[in-house]
């Protein structure tokens, strides 16, 4: 085989797994996403049991503590709609209300039940937009 | 002195558009002059950019509170050190920072080259001078730091305490040193491509900024982990979360092209990839910039939609499209002068290390950007979490480690598979060895985690034999002793050996990571005084509460009596801080101290084999009612009677404390990610250190003499003039 | 007063920066072929430089055991005249640039 030929099958090689591996990438990240949703599309209609990625802020005066359970409610960044989570695990430093976090959480009943460590909450002081007063 | 700020970031602004015209006009016209003034256009704007920074700084140093950025990010009770950093936990100043930096690499690179590359340098002084119009133009449009108010308030906002940490203070200004050292190289390959001088000149001369570059950006990543793992709540050092992706990215692609250099400068190969390479390290540099600030993905650092993501966008688009377009203009410049010789070459160890590298870099970009990608696809935004990183990066993690023990063995051009085997038959046994060891010791339940210890044990077998053989022919041509004969090995080679010290740093950073990732004890346990958890081996009793004030600041916490098998191993503190909050109203007089910020004190033990972290939780809610009635009571008192109570209120958690939530974590081998990292950084620092003049001069002649020789007889063949006494001399 | 006075100061420093080679009279033009034969000669010293790395590198691969000597040999004797090419077109460009070029 002459050496520009081995070339050509070497390019077409590579590129055939760069695109297998880049599909393969692909599928699964579809397959194990969870979907973000904000609370008003939660409460609008959800399964249980399949995993969402809950974004909002945290409603005032919803935060109870029980031992080492958390119950808060997460209201839309700017609307009415909230659902209840209830969560166990880290609560990073910045939690607080008012402040907008993202959280795993999954349906059982009533209420939605926040995975295990995935609360996380945005820093607040760097960058806000411009409406927010300071604090 | 608000007026001397904004009139120098004008001024900036100015300049940097009179620059870019001046060096365009001086290239087109060769007009040397114009292309000087061009180029100090750069100085000026380093100069401009310089008094605007000093004049921030210096309203934080004096707390003027007439600026608002002052107001909202300093107080006058913080810290000088962090008054100074505080100029950069802003937004503004961030930005401002970013300019500072960039402005001082391009005056340094274009001050060294200001003699050569007169085709090429005129370009890049452009392009960078449209980098630093950018940030002008955003600082004088769209984030100004010089506004002020009519009312200064008496009292800042003070700096988030969660930033008051020596790491985090410094991890902006190694993560823009990064950036903006990226955008030399850049620079200069646009100026390239545009003058189509795609030879070897550019690339050597940005050598050293593309390395700096790398290195800085690297620590800057690393401060960032470290800071997470010993001041944060959570224990971790990596999170996948987009913003440190975003950081990572560039230094993959920057990685590659610091390889894959090698190749163009050997063979005249690769130059679309490289030049593909490097303008994409500098569009993922600002992409990371622009990223912490857009708010377009969700992210613990990202906040909300600022008004700065529209200008980005519009840049990072022209970056992009004026890149590819460059690249497909010039592509016929851009050919390859030889080919790949052997499969078994280290230009295919490179090849095989660039594609693991981009694929890295590809596997982090898709899931930093799926949930716009599945929003653009299904109209739903979804969002992929560790789990799904980790199952793609750790195999081409793996992959990265195996080649960086194999390349260094491999020869250039041709390889014979013979001497291969023989050179690797030591490192692979030690491999081997390892892999024995530690299966029985249990390390089997986790083979990914097993397999990185076996490489990085093949790594450091190849360095260690590559330095033995090396010093033992160094010895036989010398007669240096053996440690004379190692430095002036590594002084004489420092590329090849600062390489390869970065090879190990890596390997062991990897060790450190994958032992503490898979072998990791942690638990989240609520105890009360005098209960003991056990985790990892270790029985940690909570011995007693603490309850301290300080400068504002409430630290509840515990005793950790940590004992192994009995025997005591160490004491740990963990603390929770509360700072006050500035609203009365809502949570009133003597509330406010306990509903601001908190920030976690970790108690940290570390050691060269594992770990002892500890972060605790107290419970404050059975003191809610207390403090409710402090509030009541002691609504008008003055302050000082406000701090009595308030001592009194910690003093009481202390003498009938709640139980609290710990959350401890044994994790071994965690060391070693932060002295792996010490290790790399000292591998790059050899490499880009300088060779005396004196040493090349001294180097070039010996060659040079014999080379010239040759020249000499080459040309006094028949009927050929033999001008070779005057080649001697030049040479 | 004091900062309008600063910013004019600042202002004119930036300008006395900026035109100082505007000022300077008589730079000639450059000729194209002359910008061409500099960037040559530095192409060609870049060349230079990594064409004697590599034939260092060639030495130390083969004297630490990578390159059998025959493969050396061979290696060794293609790159020298690699570089010999390599400085003969050096010397031509750097004729062809003439005195008038100082040296980087």
């Amino acid at each position: 085989m002459d050496p520009s030929r081995k070339r050509k099958i070497r390019l077409v090689v590579a590129l055939g797994a760069a695109l297998l591996l880049a599909g393969a990438l692909a599928y699964t990240s579809f397959s194990a996403s969870s979907e973000a949703r904000t609370p008003s599309q939660l409460a609008a209609g959800s399964d249980p049991g399949r995993s969402y990625q809950l974004t909002g802020k945290v409603a005032d005066g919803s935060v109870r503590r029980q031992g080492a359970t958390i119950t808060f409610r997460v209201r839309d960044r700017d609307g009415t709609g909230s659902v209840p989570v209830r969560y166990t695990g880290t609560v990073p430093d910045p939690f607080r209300e008012g402040r907008e976090v993202i959280v795993t959480v999954r349906r059982q009943g009533g209420v939605f039940v926040g995975e295990r460590d995935s609360l996380v909450t945005k820093c607040p002081s760097k960058f806000k937009s411009a409406d927010q007063p300071a604090r | 002195m608000g007026v001397l700020g904004r009139a120098c970031l004008i001024l900036a602004l100015g300049v940097a558009l009179y620059g870019i015209a001046a060096s365009v006009y001086g290239a087109r016209a060769r007009r040397r002059e114009w292309v000087a003034s061009g180029r100090r256009a750069v100085y000026a704007l380093a100069f401009l950019v310089t008094v605007a920074f000093v004049v921030l700084e210096v309203a934080f140093l004096r707390s003027d509170f007439s600026f608002e950025v002052v107001a909202s990010h300093s107080s006058t009770t913080t810290p000088t050190f962090y008054k100074v950093t505080a100029v950069w936990s802003s937004q503004e100043g961030s930005l401002l920072l970013w300019i500072l930096l960039l402005s001082l690499s391009s005056s340094l690179v274009l001050f060294l080259t200001r003699h050569r590359l007169r085709e090429v340098a005129p370009w890049a002084t452009a392009t960078l001078l449209g980098f630093g119009a950018f940030f002008a133009l955003l600082l004088v449009a769209f984030a100004p730091p010089f506004g002020q108010t009519a009312t200064p308030p008496l009292e800042g906002a003070g700096l988030n305490p969660l930033l008051r940490h020596p790491s985090m203070m410094i991890h902006p200004p190694m993560l823009y040193s990064g950036y903006t050292l990226f955008a030399v190289p850049f620079a200069f390959c646009v100026g390239a491509l545009i003058a189509r001088r795609l030879d070897a000149e550019w690339i050597r001369s940005t050598r050293r900024f593309t390395l700096a570059a790398w290195l800085f950006l690297g620590v800057g990543v690393l401060l960032g982990a470290r800071w997470s793992y010993s001041e944060l709540g959570w224990g971790g050092y990596w999170a996948w979360d987009p913003v440190e992706n975003a950081s990572l990215m560039p230094w993959l692609t920057g990685t590659a092209f610091l390889h894959s250099v090698m190749i163009q400068e050997r063979r005249g190969m690769l130059k679309v990839w490289n030049a593909s390479l490097i303008l994409a390290t500098g569009i993922l540099a600002v992409l990371g910039t622009f990223l912490v600030r857009s708010g377009i993905l969700d992210s613990i650092h990202a906040f909300g939609a600022s008004t700065l993501g529209v200008p980005f966008v519009a840049f990072i688009g022209v970056l992009i499209a004026g890149s590819v377009a460059l690249v497909i203009s010039r592509r016929v410049e851009l050919r390859s002068e030889h080919r790949l010789d052997s499969l078994l070459s280290r230009e295919s160890i490179f090849l095989i290390n660039n594609l693991v590298l981009v694929g890295l870099c590809f596997v982090i970009f898709w899931g930093t950007f799926f949930p716009l990608i599945a929003e653009a696809l299904t109209g739903k935004k979804a969002s992929v979490g560790p789990p799904w990183f980790d199952r793609y990066t750790v195999p081409l993690a793996l992959a990265l480690v195996l080649l960086s023990g194999v390349g260094p063995v491999v020869a250039w051009r041709r390889a014979t598979l013979a001497s291969l085997r023989r050179t690797l038959l030591w490192p692979a046994a030690a491999a081997a060895v390892v892999l024995v060891v530690l299966v029985p010791l249990g390390a089997g339940d986790r083979p990914l985690a097993l397999a990185m210890f076996a490489l990085a044990a093949f790594v450091v077998s190849v360095v260690g034999q590559e330095l033995w053989r090396g010093v033992r022919a160094r010895m036989a041509m010398s007669e240096d002793p053996v440690p004379l004969a190692l430095v002036a090995l590594v002084r004489r080679n420092r590329r090849r050996y600062g390489g390869y010290l970065v090879h190990v740093g890596i390997a062991i950073l990897f060790v450190g990571v994958a032992a503490s990732s898979a072998f990791r004890h942690a638990r989240d346990v609520r105890m009360s005084p005098g209960q003991t958890a056990k985790v990892g081996g270790y029985d940690l009793r909570y011995v007693k509460p603490t309850a301290e004030l300080a400068n504002e600041k409430i630290s509840l916490g515990a005793v950790v009596d940590v004992r192994k098998d009995g025997e005591r191993v160490t004491t740990l503190r963990p603390t929770r801080g509360f700072y006050p909050s500035r609203d009365v109203e809502q949570f009133g007089p003597i509330g406010r101290y306990f509903e601001g910020e908190a920030t976690s004190e970790v108690g940290l033990r570390a050691g060269p084999t594992r770990d002892l972290w500890t972060a605790i939780q107290p419970d404050i809610q059975p003191l809610m009612p207390i403090i409710a009635e402090g509030n009541r009571r002691f609504a008008q008192s003055s302050g000082d009677v406000q701090g009595l109570v308030i001592a009194a209120i910690a003093a009481r958690y202390e003498r009938r404390p709640p139980p609290a939530t710990f959350r401890i974590i044994v994790s071994p081998l965690v060391t070693w990610i932060w002295v792996g990292a010490l290790i790399a950084v000292g591998g790059a620092l050899i490499a880009i250190w300088p060779v005396g003049a004196g040493a090349r001069r001294r180097a070039t002649a010996g060659y040079a003499a014999r080379v010239a020789r040759e020249i000499g007889s080459a040309r006094s063949g028949p009927g050929r003039p033999e001008p070779a006494r005057r080649a001697r001399a030049r040479a | 007063m004091l900062e309008f006075v600063l910013v004019l100061a600042v202002l004119g420093a930036a300008v006395w920066l900026v035109t100082g080679p505007l000022r300077q009279a008589g730079i000639p033009r450059a000729q194209a072929r002359e910008l061409r034969s500099a960037t040559q000669v530095e192409e060609l010293e870049a060349q230079r430089e990594a064409k004697y790395r590599e034939i260092r590198d060639a030495e130390l691969d083969y004297r630490v055991g990578k390159l059998s000597e025959e493969d050396w040999r061979a290696q060794d004797r293609a790159l020298r005249a690699e570089a010999v090419e390599i400085l003969r077109r050096l010397d031509a460009a750097r004729e062809r640039v003439g005195e008038g070029e100082p040296e980087a």
